[in-house]
């Protein structure tokens, strides 16, 4: 999460002040990003060092208090029309404990995993049953907090869709004779096609 | 108190080699005000579950309880009775009659039951009304979206007090939105008393249930912990 973009679009709205930054940042994702003052501070001079928000003297449109305002500069308009198009990095799966335990499951002698599975989707179905009795309390009027719960249960429901798939793979592989470990015998060819070349299974 | 109480279901199709063990031992104790939702891969015994519990069919042993009364000792005419006056079906593929309005639809079931026509179209009516459709009430099936249908089958399913609800895939057919509405409204009808049991293998849907129970080959393996709430914690499954 970008917090120093997150402030670059709030003063894209007009000039404000870190305590307001911070409150604005924190209602804007749902509460679920907590930031603390400090953090939007160090921020803030950062941007102002490389020119993408200018500090507000006294004289200028808000009224003059404890703090300091700031405003976004066109350097900084710049940076973050470019940031929003820019997609993340997604290339590189990330290291997934839930998958290295499935995996290392498999290789256990004497381990029963369908039984660790099972134990990962019942802990991921409450997570999700948590996230939609807030989503069911909120009933959508709070969109940015409806989007944020939205992404979060997707991307759970994605983990436990992975997990059917996996046990649903090892059941078959595991009746087809597989040993973990080891690779699977080619499936018999019965729709009279040419076998194909291995590809990649060279284990 | 428990609306419906499955005791150690088994249920077996077929002889021989051709046998099948649909459920094995299943246990399931649901109370009012409780919305439970199956989950398991096909082939799981979750639509034995449902057609067991809804006494449309039975099983090979065990019991089934609606209201803590025997289902398999009840006269065909008792159990005709039940299945109109106390439980509520909702199928994925709405299974509305298309030669009737939304309206008739919602109030056949009243009307089988021997409502006279007039207060079963009034409670249908209210009962629509009350899913946002008052204003399609004269429609017929084939002029109403898939959300609305089943919006319908919805206002069929629990019009006339009934207090057990129970759904197979009722999101099945619907996209994301529409089967969250098809979620929330049951889990609505379930805060007011109605407990439901919802058979599904999505888990975002799964997870607007109180508590989610999980079938695999037959055997119900593990359910997630029932958040505490005045009913839950009285009638904690054995």
């Amino acid at each position: 999460m970008s917090v120093r973009h997150a402030l670059l679009a709030l003063l894209s709205e007009g000039p404000k002040y870190g305590l307001q930054l911070r409150e604005e940042f924190e209602a804007n994702t749902g509460q679920v990003w907590p930031l603390n003052v400090g953090q939007v501070y160090t921020t803030l001079q950062r941007l102002e060092r490389d020119g993408l928000v200018t500090a507000l003297g006294d004289t200028e449109e808000l009224e003059p208090g404890p703090q300091k305002a700031y405003r976004i500069t066109e350097a900084g308009s710049a940076e973050l029309a470019q940031w929003l198009r820019v997609p993340p990095d997604l290339s590189t799966p990330p290291r997934d404990d839930l998958v290295m335990k499935v995996l290392i499951a498999v290789r256990v002698p004497g381990t029963n995993v369908s039984e660790v599975i099972q134990a990962h989707r019942t802990y991921l179905i409450q997570l999700m049953q948590e996230w939609t009795r807030l989503k069911e309390d909120d009933n959508g009027r709070d969109v940015a907090f409806s989007l944020v719960v939205d992404s979060e249960l997707f991307r759970l429901d994605s983990v436990v869709r992975w997990l059917d798939a996996a046990e649903g793979r090892l059941r078959r592989a595991l009746a087809d004779g597989w040993i973990p470990g080891q690779a699977l015998a080619a499936p018999p060819v019965s729709n009279g096609l040419p076998t194909r070349p291995k590809m990649g299974i060279r284990r | 108190m428990s609306v419906l109480e499955l005791r150690s279901i088994s249920k077996v199709y077929g002889r021989g080699a051709a046998e099948v063990q649909a459920l094995r031992d299943v246990s399931l104790t649901v109370a009012a005000g409780e919305m439970v939702a199956v989950m398991g891969p096909s082939g799981s015994g979750k639509s034995s579950l449902l057609t067991i519990a809804g006494t449309l069919e039975e099983p090979t042993s065990g019991a089934v309880l609606i209201g803590g009364k025997d289902t398999l000792r009840m006269s065909g005419t008792a159990k005709s009775q039940l299945r109109r006056r106390t439980i509520g079906y909702v199928f994925q593929d709405f299974n509305l009659l298309p030669g009737l309005t939304a309206a008739e639809n919602v109030s056949l079931p009243l009307e089988l039951d021997g409502s006279s026509m007039r207060k079963a179209h009034l409670a249908a009516l209210a009962a629509l009304e009350e899913l946002g459709l008052g204003d399609r009430a004269q429609r017929f099936p084939d002029q109403l979206s898939g959300g609305e249908r089943q919006r319908v089958a919805i206002a069929r399913a629990v019009v006339g007090e009934r207090s057990l609800l129970l759904a197979d895939e009722p999101s099945g057919a619907l996209d994301t939105a529409n089967g969250e509405a098809v979620m929330r409204l049951i889990h609505t009808y379930c805060k007011r008393g109605t407990a439901a049991v919802v058979v599904t293998h999505d888990a975002q849907l799964a997870s607007w249930a109180d508590r989610v129970v999980f079938l695999r080959d037959g055997r119900l393996v593990d359910q997630t912990a029932a958040p505490a709430g005045p009913e839950t914690l009285l009638e904690q499954q054995s």
